[in-house]
């Protein structure tokens, strides 16, 4: 075993101790019976088989798929925390897709998320043009845009995308040849979780092998020296980045539709696109290391639905541990700056760094 | 007209109240260098702290634990950012959510099953005597809850403040061109530090004005977003106190177009008013940033 896999193992054991630690003493702030929450959490995330391919699992898909969008935008300088939006539009693309073609039996699938990908990438190109073209910080606008996209949906299911009956504020089911099969004895997990899989794989590969990946770390890294070295095209890669990210969020949500809802409604994402950004920092921005961050965030929403059902735990507890989670991260990352960064250094070294 | 005007003013004053306290405490740090994505959080914290406080001390007690709230946010962004140099947007981010979800696991463990956030104190509307005879304008402008005529005076001064003393000088400094302010003696880190907390009281108190003075209760997540348009706004103003409060009143405007449009009887889905100010958001952005200019230093860690 090399260091760098032992020092992993301990980070990945560190990270789950302070998640118990701390959820440990949440709930004894609360006054909740800690030891029922905590075996509902358990059994409701990883304790057991069913939970952990139905509930846990299930809810890696979009939020691998979205991570990776988080953590490629982020490595290309792009802060893109519009990855719910994006979804919303790729599972609005998907359902629309799936029911135009309800004739064409499975050849809806494909169509359906492809169509998902390019909803998803469409909707971050309006951040990616209104921050080339009017310097918009896209921090602001993708997040106006997630909120657009929701009211969007909001409207959509009660107006053109309403089922025939008008009774419920959702679309019409897509045809059961469009559904994404499930796995064999692996409960309600989707053929979904194989397209994410891959699809980060191949995130992770094109980072570090491809030159598109290269030009997007380096003018993640530093824009500055990346134009100024004349062989990156500045607008062009960031505009590449926000499209990637927007795709691959889109992904999530068709393929969140063709394999969990199978039709489109407002509550079809809990919040995926902001706890992936929580995926996606704990990752460290790898894309390899989102599938693991990705099924330990599942875990702990699957644990916390769980603890709310069985022991009354309010289900927000899990986004406190999360934001935890990221600001641990940053700690420990500042700490390590601060160690490399003397406070005696001139500014000017000091920013170099 | 005044049937439909004086009611269309008074609900822009009241939506731009809370926006524009947001925006002016973010003024001020963003005039610092810094950009607080946390206000969100600051807002939403207000808010619980004054049903908290509220419950406790009445509507004065709900002020105080609005201002409160929305400072032990601001003092965790500071801690974060100034001290540790951490990422702002990241930071920022992280707070938002550390919010929404404290937020919601203390209001539904506290006052879950209790009901008590349903028969809270609330802040009256007050008049200011002679103002508010003004006819027309002078209703909906002077018969407005306390924290409104703190923007109406937060505004100047702070615009005062800002360009006429030392203090504010040495902000601005900081906010341009940090080195050189740390070389000439000032304290960068105790400045910015002290910003923060400023927008976060200011944040906290925009939280309170909206459980306080307008919904009357506390509902998760009910800043829905203000913290971020506010931040919009601070861009819109150009980064000027009196900007931002002309900012804020024109969100107000487009926000309360709704109630005009309903009392002249004209139809359209809510949605459409759910989500203009988001849409006005991202077009006021696009117009107003390529002539603005933002502090030099801004977001960027010393």
């Amino acid at each position: 075993m090399t260091m760098s896999t032992l020092r992993q193992i301990l980070v990945a054991l560190a990270v789950v101790t302070v998640i118990l630690v701390v959820t440990t003493l949440l709930l004894l702030l609360g006054g909740y019976a800690v030891e029922t929450a905590l075996a509902a959490f358990w059994r409701g995330s990883f304790g057991a088989w069913y939970a952990f391919t139905s509930a846990t699992l299930v809810r890696a898909v979009p939020l691998m798929l979205a991570g990776t969008a988080v953590a490629v935008a982020f490595r290309a300088g792009v802060f893109n925390i519009g990855a719910e939006g994006q979804l919303l539009a790729g599972a609005t693309a998907a359902a629309t897709t799936a029911l135009a073609l309800r004739s064409f039996g499975a050849a809806a699938i494909p169509a359906s998320l492809a169509a998902g990908a390019i909803a998803g990438a469409l909707w971050a190109a309006i951040a990616a043009l209104l921050r080339a073209r009017f310097g918009v910080l896209e921090v602001i606008s993708t997040i106006m845009l997630n909120f657009v996209a929701l009211y969007a949906v909001s409207y959509l299911v009660r107006g053109p995308l309403q089922e025939p009956s008008h009774a419920y504020p959702q679309s019409a089911s897509i045809d059961a040849a469009a559904e994404l099969g499930r796995l064999p004895g692996m409960g309600r997990l989707h053929v979904g979780i194989v397209l994410a899989v891959v699809a980060v794989a191949a995130c992770g590969w094109a980072l570090r092998q491809t030159a598109v990946g290269f030009r997007f770390i380096a003018v993640g890294e530093s824009a500055t020296a990346a134009a100024s070295a004349g062989l990156i095209d500045l607008p062009a890669t960031t505009m590449q980045a926000f499209t990637v990210s927007g795709a691959l969020a889109g992904l999530a949500g068709a393929i969140q539709l063709l394999g969990v809802t199978y039709a489109l409604y407002e509550d079809i994402s809990p919040g995926y696109g902001y706890t992936a950004i929580a995926v996606a920092l704990l990752a460290g921005l790898d894309p390899w290391k989102v599938i693991a961050s990705a099924v330990l965030f599942a875990g702990l929403e699957a644990g916390g639905g769980a603890m709310q059902r069985d022991a009354g735990v309010p289900s927000t507890l899990v986004t406190v541990i999360e934001a935890l989670l990221i600001l641990a991260v940053l700690g420990a990352q500042s700490r390590r700056l601060r160690r490399a960064t003397p406070r005696a250094l001139p500014a000017r070294a000091e920013r170099a760094i | 007209m005044s049937d439909v005007f004086a009611p269309f003013l008074a609900a822009t004053v009241r939506t731009a109240t809370p926006l524009a306290l947001a925006a002016l405490g973010e003024v001020v740090v963003e005039r610092a260098g810094l950009i607080n994505i946390g206000l969100e959080g600051a807002i939403l914290a207000g808010a619980f702290g004054a049903l908290a406080g509220a419950t406790v001390g009445g509507v004065a007690g709900g002020y105080a634990g609005s201002i409160l709230g929305g400072m032990i946010v601001a003092a965790i962004f500071a801690l974060f950012v100034v001290r540790g140099r951490a990422d702002q947007i990241i930071t920022g981010t992280a707070l938002t959510l550390l919010s929404v979800g404290s937020t919601g696991t203390l209001y539904r463990t506290i006052y879950g099953q209790s009901g008590a956030a349903l028969t809270m104190p609330t802040s009256a509307a007050l008049r200011v005597p002679g103002l508010a005879s003004i006819p027309v304008i002078g209703g909906p402008l002077f018969d407005q809850p306390p924290t409104t005529y703190v923007a109406y005076l937060l505004a100047p001064l702070l615009a005062w403040w800002l360009s006429r003393t030392h203090a504010g000088l040495a902000l601005r400094s900081i906010g341009e061109v940090p080195e050189a302010a740390r070389t000439a003696g000032i304290s960068v880190d105790r400045y910015r530090t002290l910003a923060i907390l400023f927008g976060g009281a200011l944040g906290g108190l925009a939280g309170g004005t909206l459980v306080l003075a307008q919904a009357g209760t506390f509902a998760e997540s009910m800043s829905s977003g203000r913290g971020f348009i506010a931040i919009a706004i601070v861009v819109l103003g150009r980064w000027h106190p009196l900007g931002v409060a002309i900012g804020a009143l024109v969100f107000g405007g487009a926000s309360a177009l709704q109630f005009a449009f309903q009392a002249k009887g004209w139809s359209a889905p809510y949605q459409l008013f759910l989500v203009t100010p988001y849409v006005l958001t991202l077009l006021a952005l696009a117009g107003a940033v390529g002539r603005a200019r933002a502090p030099a230093a801004l977001g960027k860690p010393l």
